[in-house]
């Protein structure tokens, strides 16, 4: 069964549709087709949040739906969640220096 | 689909049959309310505006205040104000779509006069429109809208492209489908430009776009801590990126006809059109309305309640905890399609079951839990 899916192969991330649980090893939908993948959750992921599918650099522009949303603020592993502590907007951020 | 509805003199088709009080201003709520309880099953709408308004702001409310009367789930409309000129302005409006309009102004005569003499004329509506009977109606003639609220990536996963199907199948009948949100397209703006049908409506709508970041800009801030919303956040989008990604899921696939002013009228048969809104539920809403909106369909991740006086809200959620926990305000829950249990096209046959019944007369969670946001959008203050 599901509990993750992801809109493209080459996302950076899954969203989760249950609640995951660190160690534990989950199968990754993939909505455009093909093949699920698989990832092993290294922390508490709710339900609706993202998990790393990737290991990811600090300051590598995160992709979901094949589309940027973001910019890394720190390395994010595989497995790993990702949220506001370690992605933001590559926009809204008019010079405001936050 | 076998769809039922209420025909207006000019030939548009409404899914309820409303007879409304609409107060010009602030001032006049006190009276129009007065109506809406003298005679039962009236709809006003306060508002707390319409005094000292100029210019493009004042335009946009009236063109709402007349665009809810001339809105075709209307039978007819008492328009109440403190003075007649504005409140004439406002009832001749809603009088070119051939339906019975009464106009009435405070001065003169007070509240308690003008309430029996609007009393009156509400009485005579509403036993008008109590014998106006529903016959079957296509899709081709109907305006709807659409609107995701208090979102969450389940939405972008599940509830979204569940709704695309149905809106791309109700474009290919021949509906107009109007959506909005012009700041939740931040990060999405290219793909929909993209779509848009003509190079012309391409530049109409990224100038819409473009002027509506620059007003931003101008501020001197951003809209980080609005956009996405503490609610999104806690639901697990991360950036303003994200979320439009997943807002125009819903959009479906076709492409975009037309660019609209915030309340602009539109009618059927003009396919996938974008209003320059608020993302704010109530405000959106209340703009596609005042467009002509019949119907709305509305994909909640984390539960907004919102619903609008005139017109049914349908809401689809695909997470399964607010399923459960709101349970009352789901009209179409979708968790098994979250889960991968069902695909979307049996998703979107659903979403399409609710909607033709809906048409038909059922009733909407909205509708009975009483949600009915009227909520006018304002450009700048007052003079």
């Amino acid at each position: 069964m599901r509990k993750a899916a992801a809109h493209r192969r080459e996302d950076h991330v899954a969203v989760a549709v249950v609640d995951l649980s660190p160690g534990e090893e989950v199968e990754v939908a993939v909505l455009e087709g093909g093949a699920p993948l698989r990832v092993q959750v290294l922390e508490p992921i709710p339900l609706g949040h993202k998990v790393a599918l990737k290991d990811i650099a600090e300051g590598e522009v995160v992709r979901e739906y094949g589309e940027p949303i973001g910019r890394a603020t720190r390395s994010i592993r595989r497995g790993a969640h990702v949220h506001t502590h370690n992605l933001r907007s590559l926009r809204w951020d008019f010079g405001g220096g936050r | 689909m076998r769809l039922t509805g209420y025909r207006r003199p000019d030939g548009r088709v409404g899914v309820r049959n409303h007879v409304v009080v609409l107060p010009v201003d602030d001032l006049s709520n006190r009276a129009a309310e007065g109506v809406a309880t003298l005679i039962p099953g009236v709809v006003a709408l306060p508002h707390p505006y319409g005094r000292l308004q100029f210019g493009e702001d004042l335009e946009l409310t009236f063109r709402t205040l007349s665009g809810h009367g001339a809105n075709p789930n209307v039978f007819g409309a008492v328009v109440i104000g403190i003075e007649p000129k504005w409140t004439e302005r406002v009832a001749s409006e809603i009088a070119r779509t051939g339906k019975p309009v009464e106009a009435f102004s405070l001065e003169g005569y007070g509240d308690l006069r003008t309430i029996e003499r609007a009393s009156r004329a509400a009485y005579r509506l509403m036993q008008e429109a109590s014998e106006l009977e529903r016959e079957p109606v296509e899709p081709r003639e109907l305006v709807l809208s659409i609107k995701c609220g208090e979102s969450d990536p389940t939405l972008g996963l599940a509830g979204n492209p569940a709704l695309g199907r149905v809106v791309d199948r109700l474009v290919d009948e021949g509906a107009t489908v109007i959506f909005g949100e012009t700041s939740e397209l931040t990060g999405a703006e290219h793909l929909i430009a993209a779509r848009c049908a003509t190079p012309e409506v391409r530049e109409a709508f990224l100038r819409t776009y473009r002027d509506y970041v620059a007003m931003i800009e101008a501020k001197g801030v951003d809209l980080l801590g609005s956009q996405p919303t503490e609610g999104n956040i806690r639901g697990g989008l991360t950036t303003i990126e994200e979320k439009a990604l997943g807002n125009i899921q819903k959009t479906g696939t076709r492409p975009v006809r037309r660019v609209l002013r915030p309340a602009e009228p539109v009618g059927p048969g003009e396919g996938l059109v974008f209003m320059d809104t608020s993302s704010a539920a109530a405000e959106m809403i209340t703009l596609a309305v005042a467009g002509g909106s019949v119907l709305h369909f509305f994909t909640t991740g984390q539960g907004n309640v919102v619903g609008h006086p005139l017109v049914p809200v349908i809401k689809i959620s695909p997470n399964p905890k607010t399923c459960e926990t709101m349970a009352e305000h789901i009209d179409v829950p979708l968790p098994d399609l979250l889960l991968g249990e069902i695909g979307l096209e049996e998703a979107a046959a659903r979403i399409l079951d609710v909607f033709e019944r809906t048409v038909r007369g059922r009733r909407t969670a909205a509708e009975l839990l009483g949600h009915a946001e009227f909520v006018l959008t304002r450009l700048y203050p007052s003079a």
